[in-house]
């Protein structure tokens, strides 16, 4: 039996091999949640900067290119790397370093052995210059459209990205491209592959985020076609809640059944309400705020001693903004303590990891699902944000909201599909959710 | 859709009368639409029956196929669909004006055409139409006059347009009325020009739920188009068709026309009349500000594609290559989100959705620093500060853009959120438009008390790389596609 | 005969049992949360004659006999000479390598053949071919098929042709929209997909319970209409996997029709007592009443599904669902359109529950106010 780290050692050399000495243009990486996609491309970046190539990295936010580059220029002291930016960018103080250099024009980076740059930003760059090798990050979320105006400046290209994600988004009705195989609308990975069907993509085998408890359900509800392990055993990730004596409440029990089992589902009375329901918000916020009076520790392999829950550690996630923003506002109502705690949408989560995550679930007293809520990629962000438990707050009836949904979504032909579909997904999660139930009764 | 929006319907029910949605209407209106209201013969792909065009209300000009299962007999109707259709874009072409004075005005159409179906079908139609005549030769052994080529190029043409948030090219008229008022029904129910009309213009001396019941009736009012109604065929159509087939001599065929065109004309009729009465309705609704620059703008897109078909372009391809539907995505989205920005500054009723949704706020000036300096580049900058006390839900964040309608979107960046006993604090740094002065120049910077309104709806414009040709399509998208120019077989194209 | 049957009996009455479809059971996913279309259904009962019982027009199930007549004159073509167009398609766009086919014809052999009897050919005919290893094709012209719905077994007599090439089935659905450049109409394709679906899982379960393997029957259906602007035929591969776990699902957790029936009074009948005339002769008012008794869930789209729509609608006039989907999550709850109104207008106190929606609603109306009132 190989360990964990074998295994993913022995795809990522592979992975390496494949892309440098390949000669193929295109090779693509699908990873999981969590299984060290950023790490991947830093360290192909930096490997082939190492070897004395110029090497391109493409990502899709600012805050991802950011990212990147503090840890590629770490990992590279010795080389410069440069950061593609926009007019007027001012770099964050983890930028600051002697060997960063920023510029907002491509010709202004000639030293560079390492160029990083957003998506669109790389889209506007007009020079005559081409690159040999580029590494796109994030690459399920970017646009095929985009993809078109990047090619041409590479000659090789590494895609990683998490399939499960979210969609590109646009408020057209694209449905003129339908079938195409270049449909714009789609993600750049899927059309790449649909054109140059002998890419197969690779896979990252390890989840070295999702705790044992969670990588199961993920993995059927979400990756039905792939492989992939947590990283640790169930019994070195644990969460210790110090008991609650006298006046325990629901979020009480459903922080005691999260801190069991991974997962627990806090279920409010049925009630169809409008999407910042007051009470559904106040839950989704007193668990969060919970979790921290009650000086919750989690204990995994960075802190085999245990570590006091802090609340940047937290994400509480919601599918729409006016949710977050109430949400947001009912922390802040609650003092202090909550200072810190990550409100965002699904969205804007994509990426980012916590150790317990609150989910308002996007569902909850809705009458009917619409395309939105269906998304499989929308919830999936939400229930892979977490190293150590997950809680999803929400109103009866969802189960029963999916089984009314009419089934009768258009199809067009020769159209990519997508599996899973959003509505099985959606159901995978509930079925597991309803074994980790705290029902808030009134 | 939005709670304004919903709101307005549940009014609309409970009053049983119709709802404004916006103060303003946001679509120009041509002094002089043309109308065209078509039928096609059932299970066939667009197989042309009839259609009803024209610029005068009194006087339509009526189209029917004399064989509607012929081939021949349906490029006739695309060429006398031509003659009506071609003449009104030649006679709009040849009247242009320069754009501005000094060398590099270019020339401009002083009116566009501007074409009006029933209802989203009736688009289709044009669409499918256009596809289905573009492609054909004038010259060799399917050759087909160069009018009905054209007019492929051109139905194609308003068609596209059509796809466009902002056209003025080619309107349903179901679409232009539900912009402006919400019926007391569903969004689906409106798809039907007669039931949608019975809420705005319900017949003489009738309420509007029998007008309803009425409208839903086809036997009193037929469907809209272009697909008749089931019953229609059954009873009319098809003993009619039957019999033009089996008349045996030029004058049983007339006769058999003339009944058949009598018939046709029954269903159209009223469709007619409901269009030009829609397009009435929504002449008297004030038009909004930013209406007339758009209008200039799609004056210059037909300008452009005139000039571009006088020069012999090709007719537009099946289906967009790589390149050509990346650019026009973008072009989709970018006239999308200006269209919202405008109608978002021109409108209080459109603006007040974004204040309940929490992107925008109204309130009023609080505090006003309007001589701050902040340093810059070279010099210090003019960066005044203003505070808006506001009891929108406000969404907003610190570091958010916001713009201001009242003046031409001024920029202003949010500094600072803070939440009151009953609202917000708001406060921002207005960035442009204040004149390049000591002190901004006179209006610029809101006063103390004046009530504002700020939202980050903008339009956007994004610079990039040209998007690649056909030939240039890389190797992610499959390489150069084959050659879109027609060839025989799509002029020999079976029809039957 | 088992209680639920007896039942689901006297509640039809007299009337014949109305059979299933591939397009009525396709249409169970139009709205698989309304009870009172699941026990007509179940029923057997002609939802069209209880509205027109009830003096309502339908808007559906109406073709044009024009489009059914040139939707026969295609299929006829495209099975002209023993499926020959077919198979030319099936080799050139499916790219099946079919040499030599064999051709079963299941249709019906006179007005005389009973379903019951075709219904055991078509299964042997399948079965058979199911256990031979024969590598050439064999097409099968209609066959009839069986579902359980709801516990109730379902003949499908479906307008279809099933291919078997190796160790697989296809079904091949014949269908008189066009494929134009490529694209075609969604919501017909939809359709399309849903039905075909039904046949897919019928021909699984009748494989199953003859023992087969049901995985024989592909997930990808051969589709076949009219290109472009013309009568040819072409084909296009059509993957059904979503509506089929869609249809599983339905089927499995369709509320159980014996759940429904206990939420019925025990003496309920939707007998239209038709008189020797075939009219109806059961007072509307009172027919109108016991369709009521069962709970609908109403909302526009029915109108283009269900031959109730107009029925439902007027049972739900001045309810909000009647505005549409979106309209109904916008208000939050809020059942009566005359609620609704009141609350925005403050001219009623909400109750609990409402509160926030009414505030909503409260500031929305003071908005509209404010911007029309410079119009007014
Ligand atoms: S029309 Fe009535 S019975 Fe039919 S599905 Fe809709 S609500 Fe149910």
């Amino acid at each position: 039996m190989t360990s964990p780290q074998e295994r993913a050692e022995i795809k990522t050399a592979e992975i390496l091999t494949a892309f440098t000495n390949g000669g193929r243009r295109g090779v693509v990486v699908d990873s999981p949640p969590g299984a060290g996609k950023s790490t991947l491309v830093g360290r192909i970046a930096a490997e082939i900067a190492t070897a004395g190539d110029t090497v391109v990295v493409v990502a899709q936010t600012n805050a991802q290119v950011d990212d990147l580059v503090a840890k590629i220029a770490t990992r590279l002291p010795g080389l410069i790397v440069g950061r593609l930016s926009r007019d007027g960018y001012l770099p964050p103080p983890t930028l600051l370093l002697p060997n960063v250099q920023v510029a907002s024009r491509v010709d202004d980076l000639p030293d560079c052995r390492v160029v990083v740059g957003t998506a669109a930003k790389w889209a506007q760059v007009r020079s005559a210059r081409t690159w040999p090798w580029a590494v796109v990050d994030e690459a399920y979320q970017m646009r095929s459209d985009l993809l078109l105006l990047i090619v041409p400046l590479f000659k090789q290209m590494l895609f990683v990205g998490d399939p499960g994600q979210l969609d590109p988004f646009s408020p057209i009705d694209g449905e003129r491209w339908s079938g195409l195989p270049w449909d714009p609308m789609q993600s750049a990975v899927a059309v790449l592959l649909r054109n140059n069907p002998d890419i197969v993509p690779h896979e990252l085998p390890v989840t070295w985020r999702l705790p044992a408890s969670a990588t199961r359900l993920v993995q059927t509800a979400f990756y039905p076609f792939s492989e992939f392990t947590p990283g640790t055993h169930d019994d070195e990730r644990t969460i210790h809640v110090p008991t609650v004596g006298i006046r325990r409440t629901v979020a009480d029990e459903v922080i005691d059944l999260a801190a069991d089992t991974g997962w627990g589902f806090l279920e409010l009375p049925h009630r169809n309400t409008l999407r910042t329901d007051a009470e559904t918000v106040a839950a989704t916020a007193d668990v969060a705020v919970r979790l921290l009076q009650r000086g919750t520790e989690t204990v995994c392999e960075h802190a085999p001693g245990g570590r006091r829950l802090t609340a940047a550690r937290i994400a509480v996630g919601a599918a729409h903004r006016d949710q977050v923003a109430a949400i947001t506002r009912a922390l802040r109502a609650r003092g202090e303590i909550a200072d810190g705690i990550r409100v965002d949408t699904a969205n804007r989560l994509q990426g980012a990891e916590f150790d317990i995550t609150v989910i308002l679930h996007p569902l909850s007293g809705r009458i009917d699902a619409t395309p939105f809520h269906l998304t499989p990629g929308r919830l999936c962000v939400l229930a892979s944000r977490h190293r150590h438990a997950c809680i999803v707050v929400g109103r009866r009836g969802i189960p029963e909201l999916l089984d009314a949904h009419p089934g009768t979504e258009p199809v067009h032909l020769k159209d990519f599909i997508k599996f899973p579909d959003g509505w099985e997904a959606n159901q995978a999660v509930l079925a597991h959710l309803s074994n980790h139930r705290v029902s808030a009764l009134h | 859709m939005t709670v304004l929006t919903s709101l307005a319907k549940a009014l609309a029910a409970y009053s049983m009368g119709p709802q404004r949605l916006t103060v303003f209407r946001h679509q120009y209106i041509s002094s002089k639409p043309i109308v065209i209201v078509p039928l096609t013969l059932a299970g066939e792909t667009n197989a042309p029956l009839a259609a009803m065009v024209g610029s005068d209300r009194a006087r339509p000009t009526l189209i029917v196929t004399r064989q509607p299962r012929e081939r021949a007999e349906r490029l006739q109707f695309a060429g006398r669909l031509a003659s009506e259709l071609l003449f009104p874009i030649e006679m709009a072409a040849q009247r242009t004006q320069p754009t501005g004075p000094g060398p590099n005005a270019r020339m401009r159409v002083v009116d566009a055409p501007q074409i009006w179906v029933p209802n989203p079908a009736g688009i289709e139609f044009v669409r499918t139409l256009g596809r289905m005549t573009r492609l054909r030769q004038i010259e060799g052994p399917w050759a087909v006059p160069k009018k009905v080529r054209d007019l492929g190029i051109w139905l194609t043409w308003f068609a596209e347009q059509a796809e466009f948030a902002d056209t003025g090219a080619l309107i349903a008229a179901t679409q232009a009325l539900a912009a402006v008022w919400a019926t007391g029904q569903s969004d689906l129910e409106d798809g039907n020009l007669a039931a949608q009309m019975a809420w705005l213009d319900p017949p003489e001396g009738m309420d509007v739920a029998s007008a309803v019941s009425r409208a839903e009736n086809p036997q009193l009012c037929p469907p809209a188009g272009p697909t008749t109604d089931p019953t229609f065929d059954r009873l009319f159509l098809e003993p009619a068709l039957r019999d033009l087939a089996s008349a045996r001599t030029p004058a049983a065929h007339s006769a058999v026309h003339r009944r058949l065109t009598a018939m046709l004309e029954e269903q159209m009729r009223p469709t007619w009349e409901l269009v030009w009465t829609a397009i009435d309705l929504l002449l008297e609704v004030t038009e909004a500000p930013r209406v007339p620059k758009r209008w200039e703008q799609q004056r210059d897109r037909f300008t452009s594609f005139h000039q571009y078909v006088a020069n012999g372009g090709n007719p537009q391809a099946k289906r967009d290559s790589a390149g050509r539907s990346a650019h026009r995505l973008a072009e989709l989205e970018q006239r999308m989100a200006a269209f919202e920005a405008q109608r978002a500054y021109d409108d209080p009723l459109v603006i007040a959705d974004y204040r309940l949704t929490g992107e925008a706020f109204a309130g009023q000036v609080v505090d006003v620093d309007a001589t701050r300096r902040v340093p810059g580049l070279r010099r210090s900058v003019l960066r005044p500060l203003v505070t808006v006390a506001t009891s929108d839900q406000v969404h907003l964040d610190v570091d958010q853009h916001v713009y201001d309608p009242a003046r031409n979107g001024q920029q202003a960046v949010i500094t600072s959120v803070n939440e009151t006993e009953d609202g917000w604090r708001i406060e921002l740094e207005l960035q442009n438009q204040m004149g390049g002065g000591q002190t901004a120049k006179p209006g610029s910077v809101p006063l103390l008390g004046e009530e504002v309104t700020y939202t980050s709806v903008t339009e956007t414009f994004v610079r990039r790389r040209p998007w690649p040709t056909r030939e240039e399509t890389p190797w992610t998208h499959g390489g150069p596609p084959p050659d879109s120019t027609p060839v025989v077989e799509d002029a020999a194209e079976d029809w039957s | 005969m088992s209680v639920v049957d007896e039942r689901l009996n006297a509640l039809r009455g007299a009337a014949p049992r109305k059979p299933h479809n591939a397009r009525t059971l396709a249409a169970l996913a139009a709205n698989p949360g309304c009870l009172r279309r699941t026990l007509l259904d179940a029923a057997g009962i002609d939802k069209g004659q209880i509205a027109q019982g009830l003096g309502v027009r339908i808007s559906i199930g109406q073709m044009s006999s024009i489009a059914i007549a040139r939707g026969k004159g295609f299929e006829a073509k495209v099975k002209a000479d023993g499926c020959a167009e077919l198979l030319r398609l099936l080799r050139e766009h499916i790219g099946l390598p079919v040499a030599e086919v064999h051709y079963h014809d299941l249709n019906p052999a006179d007005t005389d053949d009973r379903i019951t009897s075709r219904l055991r050919r078509s299964r042997h005919a399948l079965r058979v071919s199911a256990e031979s290893n024969e590598p050439t094709g064999t097409l099968f012209d209609h066959p009839i098929l069986q579902l359980t719905v709801n516990g109730v077994q379902v003949r499908i007599e479906p307008d279809l042709i099933a291919f078997k090439l190796g160790n697989q089935f296809f079904i091949v659905e014949v269908k008189s929209f066009a494929i134009l450049d490529g694209t075609a109409d969604s919501g017909k394709v939809a359709a399309a997909a849903q039905q075909s679906a039904v046949y897919v899982l019928a021909m699984r379960e009748m494989l199953q319970t003859a023992g087969l393997d049901p995985d024989m029957v592909s997930d990808q259906v051969v589709l076949v209409c009219p290109k472009d602007f013309s009568n040819h035929p072409v084909a296009e591969l059509l993957d059904v996997r979503k509506q089929l776990a869609t249809l599983k699902r339905q089927l499995d957790r369709m509320e159980s029709v014996e759940s429904v029936l206990r939420l019925v009074p025990p003496d309920l009948s939707f007998d239209l007592r038709l008189d020797d005339a075939g009219r109806p002769t059961r007072d509307p008012q009172e027919l109108a009443a016991a369709v009521f008794q069962v709970t609908a869930r109403y909302s526009p789209e029915c109108l283009g599904a269900c031959e109730l729509g107009g029925v439902c609608r007027s049972e739900a006039s001045g309810m909000v669902p009647v505005l549409g989907r979106v309209v109904r999550e916008d208000l939050g709850g809020i059942d009566s359109i005359k609620e609704a109104v009141e609350l925005a207008t403050g001219l009623r106190e909400p109750d609990a529950g409402q509160q926030q929606a009414s505030d909503l609603l409260r500031r929305a109306y003071g908005m509209r106010e404010a911007a029309l009132g410079a119009v007014r």
